[in-house]
């Protein structure tokens, strides 16, 4: 490497890392300069294998590693081979000749001549032509297909402040990809020789879906190329700035989000359990255990050599969660629910109950299964939440609450309220909330809603929060990991 | 530093082709990490699930550089006796009531600190080796957050420093590996000093490669059938997935029973092979039989 090809790549890379900070990686200095001494071994051109040079010295983290790859996409978009577009001749000509290669294969290209190119079918053509693509797997058609489907069909103007998920939209509302699987199974069911199976179908199905799923990156990858050539690296990377799964807010989070969520949760369990676990038996040590060392001091004739302590063994807590699951909040609660069930263990009795306007005690279905996700999926349906007429009702939730339960909180129970505390401008019957607190160990209020809602329309956490012993923000895991390792 | 970088690998190529001989096929990311590992001189963190070949990449790749394996397997109370070095006390004290009356104390206080009452443990032993070595540090999240401590020096610097004795710099800088099931987070300071590599559960093609490379005698549409089969129970929503070797032990399986083709009885039957859940069998049992 001579010395201003070093001097280029040190800029590039040292505008790749103020992208990914941006970003919310953490990136330090010396993962930067490891980075460096990388891609002195790592010829640029081999695209991957300088992705994963890159993402081995800078990202410590698997949950880091989609919105690495996002940036990567952008930042080195424009100086990599796929940057040339379907513009470009040579390009074209690659596409030509993989169409008429095609032709001939499937004997179709009788009546064309030669002269058919990618650019002349009709829609029809191209739809018949994605199936058999998407039917044998054949990458590279699929990829050339995702070109001319974008070019064609998403009507990319230049300049034009539009978000890329419209254009994607675009795309794929012309293709119709839903219709497009069942047309493929009926097609792979032809083609089998004898009887098929279920379980032949369902494995066929996925291999289609997994296939729809590569082509829909495809073209949203294609999509992503000719937007960064449009509006440049840096307007690109902020709009495509994807939040980290930890700081997504429940509130919010799209179904994409919510997969990605719930795959984040489980090991965030098993490292919270693990934490508190080894928290709970690395405890202080306790006044001298007179009797203990005694007894030992007799090996050594006599002389406590030896001195015993009594461990402290703090008492687990009693648990008790309190959940609307109304719509707004739904994902909130469940979130809570997951997380607290699976790290039960850690306490010593767990209850749940949930409500919107009347209130239904939950806890059965959790000891019902180990599927937490079934138990779940229970609560959702099974659950008799439902008083008046299905909106929230805070105060004749807690006033039942107390009715019926309200001799089982004592003095080791925990009790935990979920949600927004947008009461519909019902009575609020805070008094219950005074009640439990004057009997239980803590009372918290979780609250999914940012800061700055707090106590606006019908939202009165302030009243409630008044009698409990805190109230937390939990927008997202982050903020909810962090509650949950303080309170166990 | 004193120990010279030796360059074991040509190009991220030939690792590959190398571990594909060694019946272990690497992805692109394993292979160029590997192939990054070796030229910077620096250690691998290989994160990932359990059963996916986290172990066996430091094995393959010690095969492949013709190097000896010394592994240290982590668990919760390692300590540095155990870890790094210890003095042999009793030899030390048979030294000392050998030569009662003949030494004056200062010699025999030199003596027996010295190399031949030194007793290496695997972190010394891997540093101070003459052949070439692969150093296997198992499983490092099971050891407390302090006791990380304790792998810093030999990570950055490759030397182990000894009270009693001063520094003792690496012959050779080793290839290293440490492996964490991810039970909890590591260290910042840790994973500063060392290439980071996840390895997940495979593709489909490459499960298929792995079963076709380790189960001799399995036909290519029973393979396939495996990997796809195994891809769909991935996709459920499982207490633990089956891992890969899990995969090649429900292969063997079906070997030896002769199946030429899994229907669904006999996918039912051979389950609990790839599930170790009672939870989890009733439910990929339930959802691959469901007619559509």
């Amino acid at each position: 490497m001579t010395v201003t090809d070093q001097r280029s790549m040190l800029d590039l890379l040292n505008g790749f890392v103020g992208q990914l900070r941006d970003a919310g990686l953490p990136v330090s200095l010396t993962e930067n300069l490891d980075a460096m001494e990388a891609v002195r071994h790592i010829p640029i051109e081999d695209r991957e294998a300088f992705k994963y040079a890159l993402g081995a010295t800078m990202i410590k983290n698997q949950a880091h590693w989609r919105s690495f790859e996002t940036v990567f996409e952008v930042y080195f978009s424009l100086r990599g081979p796929e940057y040339a577009l379907a513009e470009s001749s040579d390009g074209d000509s690659a596409l030509d000749e993989l169409w008429r290669e095609m032709q001939e294969a499937s004997g179709e290209g009788d009546g064309r001549g030669g002269a058919g190119s990618l650019d002349a079918l009709t829609p029809e053509e191209i739809a018949h032509l994605l199936m058999q693509a998407l039917m044998q797997g054949d990458q590279a058609l699929m990829k050339a297909l995702a070109r001319q489907a974008v070019q064609r069909f998403a009507g990319m103007e230049p300049g034009r402040p539009v978000g890329g998920t419209y254009y994607l939209y675009r795309t794929l509302r012309n293709l119709d990809l839903d219709g497009m699987l069942a047309k493929m199974m009926e097609a792979a069911a032809q083609q089998s020789t004898g009887p098929n199976t279920s379980l032949e179908q369902r494995l066929e199905r996925e291999e289609f879906e997994h296939r729809i799923t590569e082509f829909k990156a495809e073209v949203e990858a294609e999509i992503r190329r000719r937007l960064v050539a449009d509006r440049g690296v840096e307007a690109m990377a902020k709009t495509l700035r994807k939040p980290l799964p930890e700081d997504v807010e429940f509130m919010h989070a799209s179904r994409d989000e919510m997969v990605s969520l719930r795959k984040a949760l489980q090991p965030l369990t098993r490292k919270l359990a693990a934490r508190l676990a080894r928290k709970r038996k690395h405890g202080r040590r306790g006044p001298l255990d007179f009797r203990n060392t005694v007894r030992h001091s007799l090996s050594y004739g006599g002389v406590p050599a030896e001195p015993k302590f009594k461990y402290p063994r703090p008492a687990k807590p009693e648990l008790m969660v309190v959940a609307d699951i109304s719509g707004s909040v739904a994902a909130f609660a469940r979130f809570t629910l997951m997380l607290v069930y699976a790290i039960s263990n850690q306490f010593s009795k767990v209850r749940s109950f949930v409500f919107i306007d009347g209130i239904d005690e939950v806890t059965d279905y959790f000891k019902a299964t180990e599927d937490i996700t079934e138990a779940i999926h229970r609560v959702n349906t099974e659950a008799d939440v439902v008083w008046v007429d299905g909106h929230s009702d805070y105060g004749h939730a807690f006033e039942v609450f107390w009715e019926r339960y309200g001799k089982d909180v004592g003095p080791k129970t925990t009790v935990l309220l979920l949600g927004d505390a947008r009461n519909n401008y019902h009575a609020s019957q805070s008094w219950v909330i005074k009640e439990i607190r004057s009997k239980a160990r803590h009372v918290y209020w979780l609250n999914p809603e940012p800061r700055s809602y707090w106590n606006t329309g019908d939202s009165i956490v302030g009243e409630y929060g008044a009698h409990t012993d805190g109230v937390y923000e939990c927008r997202n895991l982050r903020q909810l990991e962090g509650f949950v390792e303080k309170l166990a | 530093m004193a120990a010279e970088l030796v360059q074991r690998f040509e190009s991220v190529q030939q690792v590959r082709e190398g571990l594909r001989e060694l019946d272990y096929l690497a992805d692109d990311g394993i292979a160029g990490v590997a192939y990054l590992a070796d030229r910077l001189g620096k250690p691998v963190l290989v994160e990932g699930p359990a059963g996916t070949g986290k172990t066996q990449l430091a094995k393959s790749i010690a095969e492949l550089t013709g190097a000896r394996l010394v592994r240290l397997q982590c668990y919760e109370g390692l300590d540095e006796s155990k870890a790094l070095f210890e003095w042999n006390y009793k030899k030390q004290l048979l030294r000392i009531q050998a030569d009662r009356n003949s030494d004056s104390w200062n010699e025999i206080h030199d003596d027996i600190f010295s190399d031949e009452f030194l007793l290496t443990r695997p972190l010394l032993e891997a540093i101070t080796a003459d052949d070439p070595v692969v150093l296997l540090i198992d499983e490092v999240d099971r050891v407390e957050v302090e006791t990380e401590a304790l792998l810093l020096e030999i990570l950055s610097d490759y030397q182990v420093s000894i009270p009693e004795l001063g520094t003792i710099e690496a012959k050779q800088i080793p290839l290293v590996f440490l492996t964490s099931n991810n039970t909890r987070e590591l260290s910042e300071a840790l994973k500063r000093r060392c290439l980071y590599l996840h390895v997940d559960y495979p593709s489909m093609e490459r499960e298929r490669e792995i079963v076709l490379a380790k189960v001799p005698g399995i036909t290519e549409a029973l393979a396939d059938q495996i990997s796809r089969i195994v891809r769909s129970i991935r996709s459920l929503d499982l207490k633990k997935s089956p891992s890969v070797s899990e995969t090649l032990d429900w292969a063997r399986t079906l070997l030896l029973l002769n199946i030429q083709t899994i229907d669904e009885a006999t996918a039912k039957e051979t389950l609990h092979i790839l599930l170790k859940y009672q939870t989890d069998i009733a439910k990929a049992a339930k959802e691959l039989s469901v007619d559509e």
